[in-house]
């Protein structure tokens, strides 16, 4: 009995008002899991919302938490760099995989630009009708009337299937690639203890699958796959030579496809069971769903933070940064700061001008895919209004360990037919 | 007022009544017009408010700066006459302009 007792103190966490400002430490992954960050940064915003942590399992480290500030260090990119780590933890040195969101200009344009193709609008529109089909395969293939876990069966099945064709694997292999993705963002750096050799181990595999595909496509002509793009690319056709940074290349874009949007399909059934007065209106009027995408990605802010590293001592809101130091620009509480977005924290399907908020990012490494993610949640919910009366939560769900990635493992549901 | 026309990608126009002093993204969306995302709200930081200027008025418009450039690059639509509608500020001397969406904002 005592053991469970020592378990569940360790496992308290502390009042975010009930301590010292300067000790503040937004840092542990243990406070995103309990879904108790929003005081943590609501106290921030405040009092702090320039904050310096000198004590923390990542060393010292800014956090930048109000929506205007985040814009001007993300659009900073000339001051603040990307280069290498853009989580707060820093990789390891011989553990480091390059890959173009964590490098600065003029690398990262030119990769960026040479997959970019594969997810730009007109390739996306010709894809429309295939995520359509799979998605109506996925849902009449749910159980009715019995409880499941959304996120299996839904959330991680329609990411992975549009994943898989982006980079144009057989679909029986699809499976591997949430499973590289969850090792990959299972990391030391963002504040979850792992064997980090044994991730290597296991992310040298992902490596050698997809080096054999490059082979064969780069023997084959050029087509908008992602593998097919970067063999076929200018600039890039030598990257299978570096294979530390083919793999982080690799890593970029299947962590970048999987755990965003899936995360963004789990939070849409979360929060509109949690307010059923969204739920009526989406289905009184489905014309809002596109509004309410863009509600659900800023309500959810799937990735947590970004970091920069700064390249020169700056004067910024009445500090100065100095040269090294990590600057942490937290998007999960920028999307809620009073001061430009109206009753931040309330989930409303129809809020005006919805697409104002940081998920993904801004300046030159917005995020590539944000179409991608935001047409399957469209699709998604409509094919969803066609079926089903209700998604009904049937039990607490449960997020997943990450300061980085704000995620569900477990959505417990019963679905209604109509 | 200044008169500011914007096409959409299918040819349909809309003819909007701008102020001097806001930018040209302001004007469309205060507006309605379609196919102006301005999902940063003006900070030149996404890149969704991309416009192609008439070039019979590159001259009074001006040209882009180096943010706005290195934003555009991603564009799956670049051409030399494109802007960032939110780059622009609206003037008396545009009375007249003429704009062209693309078919997506990225």
């Amino acid at each position: 009995m005592k053991e469970k007792t020592d378990v569940e103190e360790k496992n308290v966490i502390p009042d975010p008002w009930s301590l010292p400002l300067e000790t503040l430490d937004v840092s542990k992954a243990e406070i995103f899991q309990s879904n108790q960050h929003g005081e943590y940064f609501r106290r921030l915003r405040q009092e702090s919302p320039v904050h310096f942590c000198q004590e923390s399992q990542f060393g010292p480290f800014w956090s930048i938490t109000k929506f205007n500030d985040i814009v001007a260090i993300d659009s900073d990119h000339k001051r603040f760099s990307s280069d290498t780590n853009i989580v707060i933890g820093d990789a390891q040195p011989e553990l480091v995989t390059p890959m173009f969101i964590a490098m600065d200009e003029p690398k990262h344009g030119v990769q960026r630009k040479t997959v970019q193709p594969a997810v730009a609008p007109t390739q996306l529109s010709e894809l429309e009708v295939l995520i359509r089909q799979r998605v109506g395969y996925i849902l009449d293939s749910l159980p009715v009337n019995e409880e499941f876990n959304w996120v299996e069966l839904v959330s991680k099945e329609i990411t992975t299937q549009m994943l898989a064709t982006l980079f144009d694997i057989p679909f029986e292999d699809r499976h591997l690639l949430p499973y590289w993705s969850d090792v990959a963002t299972t990391s030391e750096t963002v504040g979850i203890e792992v064997d980090m050799n044994e991730r290597q181990r296991v992310l040298e595999e992902c490596l050698a699958y997809f080096s054999k595909l490059w082979h064969e496509r780069a023997a084959e002509p050029r087509k908008f796959d992602f593998i097919s793009l970067f063999a076929h690319g200018e600039e890039t056709k030598d990257m299978i030579n570096d294979p530390m940074e083919f793999l982080g290349n690799l890593i970029l874009l299947i962590v970048g496809g999987n755990d965003t949007t899936r995360n963004s399909i789990s939070a849409g059934v979360v929060e509109l069971n949690r307010n059923p007065k969204e739920y009526d209106k989406l289905k009184s009027d489905p014309s809002l769903i596109p509004n309410m995408v863009s509600e659900i990605i800023r309500y959810q802010t799937p990735l947590g933070h970004m970091r920069r590293t700064a390249l020169e001592d700056v004067e910024f809101k009445g500090h100065t940064i100095h040269k090294g130091d990590k600057v942490v620009m937290w998007y999960v509480s920028g999307n809620r700061d009073e001061e430009v977005i109206e009753n931040p924290d309330a989930f409303i399907i129809d809020r005006n001008k919805a697409r104002h908020h940081l998920s993904f990012g801004f300046g030159i490494h917005r995020c590539m895919g944000n179409r991608v993610g935001e047409m399957q949640l469209r699709i998604l919910w409509e094919e969803i209004l066609k079926r089903f009366d209700r998604i009904e939560l049937t039990g607490e769900p449960e997020r997943v360990l990450s300061n980085f990635v704000m995620g569900y493992s477990k959505v417990p549901v019963v679905v209604h037919k109509k | 007022m200044v008169k500011v026309v914007f096409i959409e990608h299918d040819g349909n126009s809309h003819e909007v009544n701008a102020y001097a002093g806001e930018s040209l993204m302001e004007a469309a969306v205060s507006n309605n017009v379609p196919g102006i995302d301005a999902d940063c709200g003006g900070n030149c930081a996404c890149a969704t408010c991309h416009v192609f200027i008439n070039p019979e008025w590159i001259s009074k418009v001006g040209e882009r700066r180096e943010m706005e450039s290195s934003m555009l690059e991603f564009s799956e639509n670049l051409k030399p006459t494109s802007r960032l509608a939110c780059q622009i500020e609206v003037s008396e001397e545009l009375d007249g302009l003429i704009v062209e969406l693309p078919e997506a904002q990225y």
